[in-house]
């Protein structure tokens, strides 16, 4: 546990020296602000420890519209890498246009969802499979297609199939590929569920750091950013997790 | 597979297992080459080779790098066609009929990193459709055979260098497949295991005979594992000469390779590997 041992005691330092700044009122002052508007980190723990079933609540919501959005892109991303990999003609129309969709800014995207699918799950699930979609996809085409030509040759001539080449060659192959492709997914799919709240939605976690902002809750609007945040490093750790107990050979 | 059966009859560990799907016939495998050509767009690499292998002879291959040497034996695999020229195993000239009778072990072992070292020798079963019980089953009777015994699940990761390409030429072997086409399987290891192993594999060759074509940089190797060396020039490539061993894989590989008799041939084999270069 030696490696967490470093970024802890750095961790350890920023808010000690954030405590300290915030609670004699020098952060504030830095700031040229009213001292709540500034909160110190004890007062943000009591601000998460007071509101907890509220937050618990919106957490809720915003975790369903990452787990769902994230499922879809992961199965839908998997299905389209393997399409693109057996198909030349698939990947050559659609692999220029799925770079190309990538420069368009997702926050432009999120309003046009909600128009077409409300104030729901869907839209939010939405975005959060347009943030994931693109990683996984890649990465795993990319793994697919990283098989050394000659352990191609060698299947061959010992009797495998097309099919068998797939699932005991490039889909093995392929696999630490989509690993890394999925762990950046997981780590802006929260970033997408906020964006697709902040747009259209009545709970969340988005929706409560944009009302949180209007009404100057800034103890309670750090609660929130902490928990979305919690839940991210939460997802990263069990698709880490997933990834030592499938990838065993590396 | 049928030389699987007789050998695990021997070790009479599978004898009664259920016959996997048919094999293709594992009669001869003899080979002929003739007008052999091949070129990459404008660069011609083979130049109208003629060669002839018994069934169950084993014919080296020398020649500079970068010669066509693993491009003729892709060719005779089946994995390429000919530009021109004909390449027959055992009656059969279109590939998929080649590719059917010859198993490739290309240069580097390619072991796959997820599968344990039994499950990557009984690949080509499993491919076949053997259920993996029954095929780890014939490894395992050929791991004991050719002294990997103890090994059977260990991680190619954590094999040595000479483990690996035992393993890899057990994967070759267990194809059940007539021509084994060998693409300098020892050239990563270093002298001392590189001497065992071609002992190793000369004394798998006297037991389960196989029709062989064995790509290597080094004379002494070929004329020890072989019984018929050919030389190849220089791209394009012709057949310089084509020597026979004097004493092909006789089981004292030291005495051997020290006979005058064989250190002459290797003579006149550098001889021709210098002249074919130029």
């Amino acid at each position: 546990m030696n490696r967490w041992l470093l970024p802890g005691l750095f961790l350890a330092a920023l808010i000690g020296l954030w405590q300290l700044a915030a609670s004699t009122g020098a952060l504030a002052d830095l700031l040229g602000l009213e001292d709540f508007l500034a909160p110190s980190p004890a007062e943000i723990a009591r601000a998460i420890w007071e509101n907890r079933s509220l937050l618990a609540e919106n957490a809720w919501v915003t975790l369903q519209e990452i787990l769902l959005g994230f499922a879809c892109a992961l199965v839908t991303g998997i299905a389209f890498a393997v399409a693109m990999h057996f198909s030349v003609l698939v990947r050559r129309a659609t692999y220029p246009l799925m770079i190309a969709s990538q420069t368009i800014p997702i926050i432009v995207v999120a309003p046009i969802l909600v128009l077409w699918f409300g104030f729901g799950i869907v839209p939010k699930a939405l975005v959060v499979v347009l943030v994931c979609f693109f990683p996984i996809t890649v990465a795993t085409v990319q793994g697919l297609g990283s098989v050394d030509p000659d352990a191609t040759k060698l299947m061959r001539s010992l009797y495998a199939s097309r099919w068998q080449i797939f699932r005991r060659l490039e889909a093995k192959a392929a696999l630490p590929y989509l690993f890394t492709g999925t762990k950046i997914a997981i780590v802006f799919a929260p970033l997408g569920a906020v964006f697709g709240e902040w747009v259209g939605s009545s709970s969340g976690l988005g929706h409560q750091i944009l009302q949180d902002n209007a009404q100057l809750e800034i103890a309670r609007l750090f609660g929130a950013v902490f928990v979305l945040s919690a839940i991210g490093l939460a997802l990263f750790g069990l698709t880490a997790l997933a990834e030592r107990r499938v990838v065993t050979w590396r | 597979m049928r030389q699987d059966i007789n050998m695990s009859a021997e070790t009479g560990q599978i004898e009664a297992a259920e016959a996997p799907p048919a094999p293709p016939r594992q009669t001869g495998g003899g080979l002929a080459i003739r007008g052999l050509e091949h070129s990459y767009g404008e660069l011609r690499t083979l130049a109208g080779l003629d060669l002839e292998v018994e069934p169950h002879g084993v014919l080296g291959l020398v020649g500079p790098s970068g010669c066509g040497k693993s491009t003729l034996l892709e060719l005779i695999c089946g994995l390429r066609e000919p530009a021109g020229g004909t390449v027959e195993v055992d009656a059969a000239r279109d590939g998929a009929g080649r590719l059917d009778r010859c198993a490739y072990m290309p240069q580097r072992d390619l072991l796959l990193p997820w599968y344990s070292a039994i499950d990557n020798a009984a690949l080509a079963l499993r491919n076949r459709g053997v259920g993996r019980a029954e095929a780890r089953g014939q490894a395992a009777a050929l791991f004991e055979r050719f002294g990997l015994a103890g090994f059977e699940r260990a991680r190619p990761t954590e094999l040595s260098g000479g483990m690996r390409q035992r393993v890899a030429f057990l994967r070759t072997l267990i194809s059940g497949k007539p021509v084994l086409a060998l693409d300098e399987p020892f050239a990563s290891l270093d002298a001392i295991t590189r001497a065992e192993m071609q002992e190793w594999l000369a004394a798998a060759l006297r037991e389960d005979p196989r029709t062989v074509v064995l790509v290597t940089h080094d004379v002494e190797e070929a004329l020890y594992l072989c019984d018929q060396v050919a030389v190849l020039s220089a791209r394009p490539a012709r057949i310089v000469t084509e020597l026979a061993a004097p004493a092909p894989r006789a089981a004292d590989r030291d005495a051997t390779v020290t006979a005058p008799e064989f250190v002459a041939v290797r003579e006149r084999a550098l001889r021709a590997l210098h002249e074919g270069a130029q």
